[in-house]
């Protein structure tokens, strides 16, 4: 089993202490599959997905700088960028994305349970996702690596001075790597709310923040060694090319990923891509909401005996009365309860049977086989 | 009752936040969005790549490689490891005006200043004018950071050291006589390096501070001799200094030597035959390196660079191409509307 569901009444909390989750009714365990599970397996691999992807990127870029730098293991990005990246300018947009994302609301969840499918057969994370992952990150890797060494090469400013400087180049390399993973989220992100955008844009302009307090006069005053990038954001990030360049690479990273999810959708739409068809389209024109009927629960519930603390049905239960049919014949001190969905009651009376009534006896020949309609009703004067 | 109001205490918020049904926007990779895009996206992309390719190609750039290894270079005999103040005469021509300003740029191959230990190779407190630095280099800057006789070396490190120091006067040769072109070694470095990053010690005269100091290995002149005739290109601060230690990204690189700009040549430099007297002092040939001088002018993107202008036209053009591809799919087999 993947979880461990306890439904927490009258029976005591072992069962809430020792699973998973825990509610009070079992008609919430629909809600919690259906719903919460489901959102909870997209959004987990969602995440991982998208984790592991802004990862590889940021690495395998190394890896092709080192053809380019004698294997020496230069980074090709700053350090400080390098310890902020995870830190702080990627961390609050996955986060935002892993608590807040959905694919359908919980009434279509509710009206198509079929959706709950890709969660079993392990669609969205498995061995041959995780390689998808990894070739996109190679790709996205050479053309965040090769984009702007071409780019950069024998190239200067507009002012006939130097572009080409290792710390130029980290910079660009950097923001480029910075745009195409923001814009891959975005792609991967289906459910914006306010916090979600706020958390996206908030990390590109905390980059961009950050960068310029870094690479300022200020900072290098106060200490050359730690932060040798003086200058550099204000000499570089104001040449077109530059930007040309950030906005090629950014384009170029995505626009596949965008092209093959599009003719996937076309050619092969999974059961969620029709499905937010449907609530796209529902929500154009909204249809009238189904009529569900009530479904009178006449017969669910053979036996009280989970719900009572009191001495219990225990000997009801063992004794199999609640199996077999009274004969219709009976008449004394026999109500026909209708109905026993309503008046629930955790002591036990609403069943109309009392533990305090009858002798139990092992085979009583006339009682039938079904519900428990046939007991006695005790009017209590207590309650 | 006290059950109901315990019910109510149990109860989770029913607010948006903690129900998850805060407001959102969802949007679909629906095809009135995509195809569109990538229209528009691509042809934006093939005008950019337009006015890119035709500003690189009204770029001039004129490359002279003088490591002088084939026999028949004029700075043959300069590349051989033995000889010391070798001087060397380029001659070549220029066909029709080459338009200003002219940028002066000496450029060097297989030369890998991105090399981790030789770019950490620096003591940045040192080059800002720290006297304390002076006398206890940085850890970083070692081996270059004593000498033999265990006194300091200011500047320190790899990268001051292996410092360019070949140099060059240009010459126009009009009826076979020489006149010099002027070449303005001012403003070549950024603005920041010059007067932020780089400070001298704030000692006069200059040469004191460097008391008890030697100067890099490799150095013909100390620090503080760098340019005796100007104060303010003296010492860290002199920008052929600041150019070289602005260590390049990539193996091939070049670096901005002199501008010409003055007088005669504010216009470019005229069509006519040209020579370069070089002082080949700088050896590359021990590791397969190769020197070049360059002539370029400059325009809004920077130097000559096709790749980019080609690159946005190739991807402007996928773009215009994918977009068809997606419209004729979608136009056959959207998906049935049926569950």
């Amino acid at each position: 089993a993947h979880i461990g569901v306890g439904i927490s009444g009258q029976e005591g909390m072992q069962a809430v202490l020792s699973s998973d989750y825990s509610f009070a009714q079992f008609r919430f365990l629909q809600r919690l599959l259906l719903v919460h599970g489901r959102w909870s397996y997209l959004r987990m691999c969602k995440f991982l997905r998208y984790f592991f992807y802004k990862n590889f990127t940021f690495t395998f870029v190394h890896f092709w700088f080192a053809f380019f730098c004698g294997f020496s293991a230069q980074t090709v990005y700053d350090e400080w960028f390098i310890t902020l990246y995870n830190l702080v300018y990627t961390a609050l947009p996955v986060l935002g994305m892993s608590l807040f994302d959905q694919d359908v609301n919980d009434v279509w969840s509710f009206q198509q349970p079929q959706l709950y499918v890709p969660g079993q057969l392990n669609l969205y994370f498995s061995k041959k996702a995780f390689f998808k992952c990894a070739l996109h990150s190679c790709y996205s890797s050479m053309v965040l690596f090769f984009i702007p060494y071409a780019a950069m090469h024998d190239t200067v400013r507009g002012d006939g001075k130097d572009v080409a400087d290792y710390q130029s180049f980290a910079l660009l390399t950097q923001t480029c790597l910075l745009f195409a993973v923001t814009i891959q989220l975005c792609l991967e992100m289906s459910y914006w709310t306010a916090v979600n955008t706020f958390f996206v844009l908030g990390s590109l302009v905390m980059y961009f923040a950050v960068t310029f307090t870094m690479y300022s006069n200020g900072m290098f005053l106060m200490s050359p060694s730690a932060f040798p990038f003086i200058g550099t954001a204000r000499n570089s990030l104001n040449q077109p090319n530059i930007w040309l360049t950030i906005l090629l690479t950014s384009i170029l990273c995505v626009l596949p990923v965008v092209t093959y999810r599009f003719l996937f959708i076309q050619l092969c739409p999974t059961i969620n891509d029709k499905i937010m068809f449907k609530v796209r389209q529902a929500k154009a024109s909204p249809a009238p909401p189904p009529r569900r009927t009530r479904i009178r629960r006449t017969s669910s519930r053979r036996s009280g005996y989970a719900f009572s603390h009191a001495q219990g049905y225990g000997d009801l239960v063992t004794s199999g009365r609640f199996l077999r049919r009274p004969a219709l014949s009976r008449s004394s001190g026999l109500t026909n309860a209708g109905r026993t969905t309503t008046g629930f009651s955790p002591m036990g009376r609403s069943a109309g049977y009392s533990p305090t009534g009858r002798p139990q006896n092992a085979k009583v020949s006339d009682v039938e086989v079904t519900s428990l309609q046939m007991y006695r009703t005790i009017t209590d004067p207590s309650l | 009752m006290v059950k109901e109001e315990k019910e109510i205490a149990n109860r989770p918020d029913n607010t948006a936040f903690t129900q998850q049904r805060l407001p959102a926007w969802q949007p679909m990779l629906s095809a009135g969005i995509v195809i569109p895009g990538f229209v528009l996206i691509g042809l934006a992309f093939i005008g950019i790549g337009v006015a890119l390719f035709v500003t690189s190609r009204s770029i001039t750039v004129l490359e002279i490689d003088y490591t002088g290894i084939e026999k028949d270079s004029p700075c043959y005999k300069c590349s051989d490891s033995d000889a010391k103040n070798c001087v060397c005469n380029l001659v070549f021509s220029i066909d029709s005006l080459f338009e200003g300003p002219v940028f002066f740029y000496y450029g060097l191959s297989n030369y890998f200043q991105n090399y981790r230990k030789y770019a950490a190779s620096r003591d940045d407190e040192q080059l800002s004018g720290d006297l304390d630095a002076f006398t206890a280099p940085s850890d970083s800057c070692s081996p270059y950071n004593y000498n033999s006789n265990d006194k300091p070396i200011v500047p320190c490190g790899a990268i001051a050291n292996s410092m360019f120091n070949d140099t060059f006067v240009l010459y126009r040769v009009v009826n076979g006589a020489k006149q010099l072109v002027p070449l303005d070694g001012k403003g070549i470095a950024w603005w920041t390096d010059y007067n932020v990053k780089f400070r001298n010690p704030s000692v006069t005269p200059l040469k004191n501070a460097f008391n008890n100091t030697v100067k890099p290995i490799f150095w013909p002149k100390p620090a503080y001799q760098l340019d005796t005739s100007d104060p303010a290109n003296n010492g860290f601060i002199n920008q052929d200094f600041l150019v070289w230690m602005r260590r390049a990204a990539l193996p091939d690189f070049r670096k901005l030597y002199r501008r010409i700009t003055d007088g005669d040549y504010a216009k470019g430099l005229p069509a006519g035959n040209y020579s370069l007297t070089i002082a080949y002092n700088y050896p590359v040939v021990s590791f397969d390196g190769r020197k070049k001088v360059v002539f370029s002018n400059v325009s809004w993107m920077g130097g000559k660079n096709e790749f980019l202008g080609i690159a946005y036209l190739v991807v402007g053009s996928l773009c215009v191409l994918m977009s068809m591809v997606m419209l004729i799919v979608y136009a056959k087999f959207k998906f049935p509307e049926e569950d």
